[in-house]
């Protein structure tokens, strides 16, 4: 028996218990910081000696280009949209994170199953539906949520990238311009982390502090987790 | 969301299963061909074709990148691409959708492949209930022998090569076909299939589908767009 389990059936044909590695899960909301405080870790990681698979949404070798090609139409529907990033997630998954902590990486995953299940679950999503799908998905060694308010992933959104439509959840017509349609969606998913926050017992990092302050919490979260020599 | 038998449209969905060479695509033809003969407007989908899906399951197959989990995934999005554009809104409308391969298929290769059976069923959980589903029941070995192209024409996938059951294609696909008519015929009961003798002629084959869905058709909208020509005004026109 080794150390990682499925959180259902898992995956077909695939042994875990040759996982050494670490699986480390980065989830927040859009423009929360999410990449930069991946970047950060991943230099401390490296330079204390450990190596280091970062990975993130849409990056998949078989999936990644068509599910962005998909989101710059006007045909993609709620459900094949889940299903589409399921898809990804799972390529990744089997070929890259899976391998990754066989041969004993840190694995630093930009997102995981939560916020897929997150989308799809405000999309209107059966929540049971959408936990029996990803039933294949690994449980990680820990989840590191960056939490920030609504007021305050507007104002670093309006500061940086600007509004965009799928993070608005304009497909979901929740307001008029994409101003009141991303707080109203970013609000929804607020809801769901806070519950899923207690249910996967998510690492809760208040993401308001400096970005020194919360890579240092971020850090000491991870401490206990690495292999010391 | 909707699931699985508790939909109402008044259309009706008629889909055909069963393995390759079975002859199923043959017999939904003719089913289109009579249904538009009395009348009906029928609407035809087919597994594997969402426009925005197509290139990455094609990518995928070509460059043996699918595992069992991402070939039950990628085709699962197909479906439900299809069902939110093709099969949905034509039943809304009172369409007869005819689907050639429905979930049933995903069932079966994907359990053939090593997939779990309730984890699959729960995927397509979203998918409109067929009013018949068809299965064009037939051996491997009779299938082998109508496949067109002999053994160049079997594909890596639909042969199950990347189970590593035999190295020999024809082997291979013998051994992966047999456990998916098991799955099939396990799903008779589960699902209700509808059985057809594909061995039987396609003449025979083709009546006893029109009896049966005859029976299904009370009540359905006769909506064909009739396109009349005028042959009296095609007439005046060409004269000099």
């Amino acid at each position: 028996m080794g150390r990682f389990e499925f959180y259902g059936q898992g995956l077909p044909a695939v042994d875990t218990h040759d996982l050494k590695g670490t699986l480390v899960v980065v989830e927040g909301a859009d423009g929360v910081g999410r990449s930069t405080h991946i970047g950060l870790l991943k230099e401390w990681l490296e330079s204390r000696g450990h190596a280091v698979l970062d990975t993130g949404m849409t990056r998949s070798a078989l999936a990644g280009k068509g599910l962005k090609a998909a989101k710059e139409g006007h045909t993609l529907g709620a459900l094949t949209m889940s299903l589409f990033y399921a898809t990804d997630f799972a390529d990744r998954l089997e070929n890259e994170m899976i391998p990754a902590l066989r041969a004993g990486f840190i694995v630093l995953t930009d997102r995981y199953i939560y916020s897929l299940m997150a989308r799809a679950t405000i999309r209107g999503a059966d929540p049971q539906w959408v936990k029996g799908v990803y039933e294949f998905a690994l449980k990680p060694d820990i989840v590191v949520y960056l939490r920030a308010t609504v007021d305050e992933l507007t104002t670093r959104v309006v500061q940086t990238s600007g509004f965009n439509y799928w993070e608005s959840g304009m497909d979901l017509r929740l307001g008029d311009d994409m101003f009141d349609s991303f707080t109203a969606y970013q609000g929804r998913l607020l809801n769901v982390f806070d519950t899923m926050t207690r249910e996967y017992e998510f690492h809760v990092v208040d993401s308001s502090a400096s970005i020194q302050n919360v890579s240092e919490q971020i850090k000491s979260l991870l401490e206990p987790l690495l292999i010391t020599v | 969301m909707r699931a699985y038998g508790k939909d109402r449209f008044p259309g009706r969905l008629f889909i055909v299963e069963g393995i390759d060479g079975s002859g199923k695509s043959t017999q939904l033809a003719l089913l289109q061909k009579w249904l538009e003969s009395e009348g009906y407007g029928t609407f035809f989908s087919e597994w594997n074709s969402s426009a925005l899906v197509r290139d990455v399951t094609r990518r995928g197959k070509k460059k043996h990148m699918l595992t069992p989990m991402t070939f039950s995934l990628i085709h699962a999005t197909d479906f439900a691409d299809r069902t939110e554009q093709h099969i949905i809104p034509p039943l809304k409308a009172g369409a007869l959708v005819l689907a050639d391969r429905y979930v049933y298929t995903a069932f079966a290769r994907d359990v053939a492949r090593g997939v779990d059976r309730a984890w699959v069923r729960n995927l397509y959980r979203f998918a409109v209930k067929p009013t018949i589903a068809f299965y064009f029941r037939i051996s491997v070995d009779e299938a082998m022998k109508r496949i067109v192209g002999g053994r160049d024409a079997i594909s890596y996938y639909e042969a199950g090569m990347d189970r590593q059951l035999s190295g020999d294609v024809e082997e291979s696909f013998r051994l992966f076909q047999g456990a998916i008519i098991d799955e099939y015929d396990r799903m008779v009961n589960e699902f209700g299939l509808v059985v057809i003798d594909a061995n039987c002629s396609i003449e025979a084959q083709q009546v006893q589908m029109r009896q049966i869905v005859t029976k299904a058709l009370t009540g359905a909208r006769k909506n064909r767009i009739r396109r009349w020509v005028d042959l009296n005004s095609m007439v005046r026109a060409s004269r000099p």
